[in-house]
């Protein structure tokens, strides 16, 4: 590999680490915006601190965990250190063609933290600010690595007979969060007015441009999140990365569009904007292998699925407030099984793959979100008292509130 | 001197406000408003759910004027004001005792 070709990859891989970065402002906004006055400041204070946690305790153990080397290939479980080490050679194409071990490790912090940033929009407006960032940390710093080594760092599911394929992380990130996301939302319960004896009632965002915004910085940072998981510059994959990213995006707000309009007869903006993620979260998983109608047929019924996912959680009661569950844990779900139908991998044997990857994950992650947020609530508690949730979390969680210049509905 | 307070609807205002300008009226205030009355509020959906919401938003102006203008201004606001529908709004006269301007202690209507 020459010296040009080697820097050209990895200038590549730090632009699409920023891109990630911005996502981190995406999920900000889009929460913000998602959820009432009232809460402002504790969702941004969430999302402010998780990128912190992400790459903190990227650096103390995440990342050993997730790619512990060559002696853990096929394992569940690899550790052999804390802290960065530099390997011999690691500014060199000798460590990578694509990429110096410092981008390596910048690139892969920036993912981790990304999967706790899903939780804290399911658990919004009603969840203690510290269990939440408890929670954050154990779940940033070693269950997604845990999961991540199973696949990109060489474990058991890379080693199958039919290896399990997520290119950029439909499973590993995405549903990893929406497994957070699902278990923090049932044992918090709703927000209080959610569910009544007269039915569900709306408890609308108070700022859906400031969400248009993060769904648009979203959209944004994927081109980096499926982009840089090429892990080289290579112009046909990364333009072909760029092109199905984009088209899913694209269809899963046309999905979400129809659905939501043949069911409420409204043109729902939020519907359209968790469409749009879904289509996004759906073609993560083979972003690479799809063609562009293929990568719109997931787009589309990824964002076909999240109306009804919403729907579905709010008849069971989940009360999430942002549709974190529905675009990243059902499109998750999708988006990895549409390996195994779709694409260049397209067969039973990886469709088999894929449901063991989707099974294994879902099983851990949610036993692990069980065990911790269950703990939490029998012990410190997990959510705010009533009075606190009534009057909103900035003004008791902060002593601060977001717009102080201006009266908001409480 | 008397006190006009009137309930407009918040499309209405640009129309009243330069009609009353219109009339040397000098001194005037306005703010947003919530409340109920005749008028139901526009349905709205949210995420699949309907609802309505609990108040219609309006905008109050607050005129204090001499005695002479105070049928002028009332006139344009039941004419600018008015689309025939429920929920046009309301208007309120009541006398006002005394007036004061902080600058100069000005008092009564030299005060306006």
């Amino acid at each position: 590999m020459n010296q040009e070709m080697f820097t050209i990859n990895n200038l590549w891989m730090m632009v699409a680490t920023i891109l990630v970065f911005i996502m981190h402002l995406g999920f900000a906004s889009l929460e913000a915006g998602l959820t009432r006055a009232k809460n402002t400041v504790n969702i941004l204070f969430k999302n402010t601190i998780i990128p912190a946690i992400g790459l903190l305790t990227y650096a103390f153990i995440g990342f050993n965990l997730m790619y512990p080397g060559d002696a853990f290939i096929g394992s569940f479980f690899g550790l052999t250190g804390v802290g960065i080490s530099l390997p011999e050679g690691w500014n060199t194409s000798a460590y990578n063609e694509g990429y110096t071990f410092f981008t390596d490790f910048i690139f892969q912090a920036m993912f981790a933290a990304t999967a706790a940033t899903i939780v804290s929009g399911a658990v919004a407006e009603r969840v203690k600010l510290g269990p939440f960032i408890f929670f954050s940390i154990l779940y940033v710093g070693i269950i997604y690595p845990i999961v991540g080594m199973w696949k990109w760092g060489g474990g058991f599911l890379d080693t199958l007979a039919t290896p399990f394929y997520d290119f950029a992380g439909s499973t590993i990130v995405h549903s990893v969060g929406g497994w957070g996301a699902l278990v923090g939302a049932f044992l918090l319960g709703p927000r209080i007015g959610k569910y009544t004896e007269k039915g569900m009632s709306a408890i609308p965002g108070h700022n859906i441009p400031m969400a248009t915004i993060g769904v648009f910085l979203l959209w944004f940072g994927w081109f980096g999140f499926n982009g840089g998981s090429v892990l080289t510059a290579d112009p046909g994959t990364v333009s072909l990365v760029f092109v199905t990213t984009a088209i899913a995006g694209a269809s899963g707000a046309f999905g979400a569009l129809m659905a939501s309009y043949l069911k409420f007869k409204t043109y729902d903006i939020t519907m359209v904007l968790n469409g749009i993620l879904a289509g996004l979260v759906g073609i993560t998983a083979g972003a690479d292998l799809m063609s562009v109608g293929e990568s719109a047929i997931i787009g589309f019924i990824g964002g076909t699925l999240v109306v009804f996912a919403v729907v579905f959680f709010d008849r069971i009661k989940i009360d999430d407030p942002v549709g974190a569950i529905s675009v990243h844990l059902v499109g998750g779900i999708w988006g990895t099984l549409a390996v195994g139908l779709f694409g260049d991998l397209a067969g039973i044997s990886q469709v088999w793959s894929q449901l063991i990857g989707i099974g294994i994950v879902g099983a851990f992650c949610f036993v692990a979100s069980w065990l911790i947020f269950f703990t939490m609530k029998k012990t410190v508690g997990i959510r705010v008292d009533e009075k606190e949730e009534i009057e909103g979390l900035d003004i008791n969680e902060h002593s601060m509130r977001a717009y102080p210049d201006f009266t908001t509905k409480d | 001197m008397k006190k006009i307070e009137a309930i407009i609807r918040t499309s209405k205002f640009q129309e009243i406000y330069k009609c009353i300008a219109g009339l040397g009226v000098k001194f005037l205030s306005f703010y947003e408003v919530k409340g109920m009355g005749l008028e139901h509020a526009r349905p709205q959906t949210y995420r699949g759910v309907a609802f309505e919401p609990s108040y219609i938003p309006r905008t109050k102006i607050e005129i204090v004027t001499t005695e002479d203008l105070v049928e002028p201004v009332i006139h344009c606001i039941l004419t600018e004001g008015k689309t025939g529908e429920v929920g046009d709004g309301k208007i309120f006269v009541s006398e006002v005792l005394d007036a004061y301007r902080i600058r100069n202690n000005d008092k009564g209507e030299a005060a306006l």
